[in-house]
């Protein structure tokens, strides 16, 4: 599996999904600069977690009017695989790559804990390797991970089976507990927690290395 | 041309010697622009006037070594070619007025001394003192403080692994915000601020200069009173976004070879930076600001060089490296100017719209800023046994005791901090110290930061050296071997000679414990004055600690793992009459309100014969369950111990005459292991045969901590009083009684 990693400037969690990916994948992924308008021949594309444009204006919003963006919405038109991880999430809302909205924490503060979550969906590229209903521990470290949809939008989500993870115990106000979504051609995923962060056991955990193995069986 | 009056001296905070001593070294009277550098320079804030002498006792060097106190952060070898560097410093007069942003920029601050010396920060701490509880600004600045500190290191994407809380009604006036940062860097590649030679560009990049801040080191070097929140437009505002990409740019600048010297803008921005470049490196400066990058119109040439603005650096270039320099901060979307160059004259030469603003010799600004040896008044220590109450029950005290306001649970204040961005952090706050792994190896460094102050008053020697003494077994706690600290000595009016003995004896106590430990200081900061309305705060001599530690597979927490596992104290329980030692603890005045008796001695050779008792074992892979004993004694650690996994554990000791003491007693020098059966035998014996204290408490299993099978306590309940204080204090729900 090839991959990239959009370095936009404040997402600092751009190298966490570097060196995940480089021990999972056994090669580095591609950097990619923001102002950079192409994208290299990759299987999937990363928007990592941090605070890209330091979360001004909107946590998301000018990350969507950087140059790259326009590369990253044609890979996924053609079916490429896109991750976008807490931020990443948030520039997939803004983009309109990915329904809904992220809001502010319902308890008004920034979050960094494991949390419990259930692998609602199996179907996907990005969730092959974990069962359905499986529990999993992934830390999350949010001010604005509240998922916002209206009704109609979250009844479809959830009826065409693209609610992927949902906490177990919320810890941010999201709607119906969600905590990551894919599009409706599944292959876009965003989700809040992140699983960067537990792949390596001296880390607390491997519990997000499922994520990056069904990649890599899917997208090999 | 604004007219020197003796009233515009005294607003400069110089005394009338002082102003004496400028006239004789200028040969003329200043200019404005030239005394307002002088008023900052010489200021305490950046001259350490009251200190210096002082600092000089403390021992500095080590084989490992490589920078020590003088320049941005102090330096350490850590191996394979590897260098740790670190500093804490305080924000607290500016966190008081406004706590987010005093706060956020005092992280901010720490961070551009680390990365301006080529590192990449890998890790923040933060020591914070509040005022009581009850007091009605208590909770605004715990709020304001937290969210600054998060607001800026969150977005930094650098892990705030840990650090303290106290409150005590002495800093109701005056709270203390000391951030700490550890980074990485190769040891070839670490930059200092030496603007050696002349002809050489200077260059000014990161944000925009405006008039915030102006006379931020000023403000930091006088007490305060009631009017000082008037003072809140000298607190500066932080930008954490343009922090960050300063961060990568400068690291990117200095991938290369072009770079001679650079120093961050801090207290005292532009002044600082140029003189203390050109000092060190023995030449001039002459700077032009028509070519400052200005956020403000019409700013005047004494805002500019007073102006303490965010996120800017002063470097010095190679000559002819100014268009790759610029290049690379271009694409950071940075500002940079080339705004004067060095020369051989050893002035510092400021120019504004074609005039000569300021003209004066450098070292007229360091060598010859003034240093004071102010007068002390020594007390003799407290001392002595403390009675007790022998009728209060032992497990009743500990529920009170872990749900009062200074042993609860933290973690609403650090899960508002990312801790684990980055992927190294293997140790996460609420244990003994932080542990981050060197990236990409197996090494961890362990981090901490400590200090009692409730021991520094009555005791300022005993206090300084159980500081250190606790940042060693912190360290050590984990398995790592203590390497360096840096000290942030927070400290009243130094003027007032009972204030200046304490600062005297805490620094001579911090450098005996440094010297007999083996862990020097290589760096820090102090921070003076911090009264309001004439009330000192507790001495509070912060030592920030870090460790190393070869394999951090074989890294020791504090929580109990298995059920029957030996539970053994290292270390003498023999204070006060013979059975704990009860002055100044946290017993004694949670349950018993009182602040009274003597600091718990330390016994340095003990300290270290233990550290290095209790680290060999950890290193040896035999014990992975280790926690230090402090705050609050025995019976806390072994709660802290039992809460973490729910996994408790019937304790006692036969004989036991005084049970209070012994449980709540503060005796320096101990710990507690929690070890299988089989091992436990063995390290006793090998801790007699070296003959160090040790005793067999009892095991672990069950649900409750038990106390000589008589009373027993469910974890469960200890925990929630533990974790639900500070998120009760916090929504509001209760007023807690106050300390």
């Amino acid at each position: 599996m090839k991959s990239a990693v959009i370095v936009f400037p404040a997402a600092n969690c751009d190298r966490d999904a570097q060196t995940a990916l480089t021990q999972m994948t056994g090669k580095a992924p591609h950097m990619v600069w923001h102002q950079d308008s192409e994208l290299p021949d990759v299987d999937l594309v990363v928007l990592p977690g941090g605070f890209s444009y330091g979360d001004y204006l909107r946590c998301g919003a000018m990350a969507n009017q950087s140059n790259i963006m326009g590369a990253i919405k044609t890979h996924a038109d053609k079916g490429g695989a896109v991750l976008g991880i807490c931020n990443g999430f948030q520039v997939l809302t803004e983009a309109g790559l990915l329904p809904g909205a992220l809001m502010r924490n319902a308890g008004l503060k920034f979050l960094c804990k494991p949390v419990a979550l259930t692998v609602e969906e199996t179907q996907s590229s990005f969730t092959r390797k974990y069962d359905k209903g499986q529990e999993i521990h992934i830390p999350i470290a949010h001010g604005e991970g509240n998922y916002y949809a209206d009704e109609n939008t979250l009844d479809r989500l959830e009826g065409e089976g693209r609610v992927v993870f949902r906490y177990r115990d919320n810890p941010n106000g999201s709607a119906r507990d969600i905590a990551g979504i894919l599009n409706e051609k599944r292959n876009v995923l965003g989700l809040m927690p992140h699983p960067e962060r537990v792949v390596d056991d001296a880390l607390g955990g491997i519990d997000g290395r499922g994520i990056f193995q069904s990649l890599i069986e899917a997208l090999s | 041309m604004t007219k020197i009056t003796p009233e515009l001296v005294k607003e400069h905070g110089l005394s009338d010697s002082e102003y004496a001593k400028i006239l004789g070294l200028m040969g003329r009277e200043p200019s404005f622009v030239e005394l307002g550098i002088f008023s900052v320079m010489w200021s305490e804030h950046c001259s350490y006037k009251s200190t210096r002498f002082h600092l000089k006792k403390l021992p500095t060097k080590a084989p490992w070594v490589i920078q020590g106190p003088g320049e941005n952060a102090g330096v350490i070898d850590i191996g394979d070619g590897d260098a740790c560097i670190f500093k804490m410093e305080s924000h607290n007069h500016p966190s008081f007025i406004e706590p987010y942003q005093g706060a956020a920029t005092g992280v901010g601050g720490i961070m551009r001394d680390v990365f301006t010396m080529g590192a990449r920060p890998i890790a923040m701490m933060n020591a914070l003192r509040f005022g009581e509880p009850s007091h009605p600004k208590t909770r605004h600045l715990v709020n304001g403080v937290v969210h600054g500190i998060g607001g800026y290191g969150n977005c930094m994407g650098v892990p705030t692994v840990g650090g303290e809380v106290n409150f005590h009604r002495s800093y109701n006036g005056n709270i203390l915000v000391n951030a700490m940062c550890v980074g990485l860097a190769r040891q070839d590649k670490i930059f200092l601020s030496a603007a050696k030679g002349a002809g050489n560009p200077v260059v000014y990049v990161g944000s925009k200069t405006g008039r915030d801040g102006i006379h931020g080191a000023t403000m930091a070097s006088a007490e305060f009173d009631d009017a000082s929140e008037e003072k809140r437009p000298t607190v500066q505002v932080g930008d954490p976004f343009t922090e960050k990409l300063l961060l990568e740019a400068c690291l990117e600048l200095m991938a290369t070879d072009a770079i001679i010297a650079i120093q961050d803008m801090g207290a005292a921005g532009l002044t600082s930076s140029s003189a203390e470049m050109g000092d060190k490196g023995g030449s001039g400066i002459e700077l032009d600001l028509d070519k400052v990058p200005q956020r403000e119109a019409n700013m005047t040439a004494y805002e500019m060089m007073l102006s303490e603005s965010q996120e800017r650096m002063l470097a010095v270039l190679k000559p002819g490296r100014e268009a790759e320099a610029e290049a690379i901060f271009r694409k950071w979307e940075l500002d940079f100017a080339v705004i004067g160059i060095t020369t051989d004259t050893s002035r510092l030469v400021v120019k504004h719209q074609g005039k000569t603003v300021a003209d004066m010799p450098i070292t007229a600004l360091s060598d010859e800023a003034p240093v004071y040896e102010r007068p002390f008044a020594e007390r003799k220590p407290k001392a002595g046994d403390v009675a007790y109450d022998t009728s209060k029950p032992v497990l009743a005290s500990l529920k009170t005791i872990l749900a009062s306001p200074d042993m609860a649970s933290r973690r609403w204040v650090w899960e508002q901090y990312d801790h684990t961005v980055m992927a190294d952090t293997v140790q996460v706050p609420g244990g003994d110290a932080a542990v981050v792994r060197v990236h990409g190896t197996k090494k961890g460094l362990a981090i901490t930061t400590d200090v009692t102050p409730r021991y520094c008053r009555p005791d300022p020697f005993e206090g300084g050296k159980q500081a250190v003494a606790e940042a060693y077994r912190n360290i050590t706690a984990v398995g790592a071997l203590p390497l360096a600290v840096t000290d942030n000595l927070n400290y009243g009016n130094p003027q007032k000679p009972e204030i200046m003995w304490e600062i005297v004896a805490g620094i001579e106590g911090i450098g005996a414990a440094c010297r007999a430990l083996d862990f020097p200081v290589i760096g820090g900061n102090c921070s003076l004055y911090n009264e309001t309305n004439g009330e000192g705060i507790l001495p509070t001599p912060a030592i920030g600690g870090v460790g190393l530690m070869a394999d951090v597979s074989k890294m020791a927490t504090v929580a109990f793992k298995r059920s029957d596992d030996v539970v053994i104290v290292i270390g003498k329980t023999s204070g006060g009459s013979g059975g704990g030692h009860l002055g100044q603890s946290i017993y004694l005045r949670e349950i018993e309100s009182r602040e009274e008796g003597g600091a718990p001695p330390v016994d340095l050779g003990l300290e270290k014969k233990h550290g290095d008792f209790v680290r060999g074992l950890i290193e040896q892979g035999r014990v992975d369950t280790v926690h230090d004993v402090s705050d609050g004694g025995l019976l806390v650690a072994l709660a802290e111990m039992a809460m973490p996994r729910g996994i408790g554990a019937s304790v006692g000791l036969a004989g036991l005459p005084d049970a209070i003491p012994f449980w709540f007693g503060e005796d320096q020098g101990r710990y507690v292991i929690a070890a299988p059966f089989a091992e436990a035998e063995t390290i006793m014996a090998e801790a007699r045969a070296a003959t160090i204290a040790v005793a067999e408490l009892g095991r672990t299993g069950g649900d409750a901590l038990s106390l000589d099978d008589k009373s027993s306590v469910k974890i469960a309940a200890l925990k929630d009083g533990f974790e639900n204080w500070f998120p009760a204090f916090m929504s509001g729900e209760e007023i807690p009684v106050t300390n």
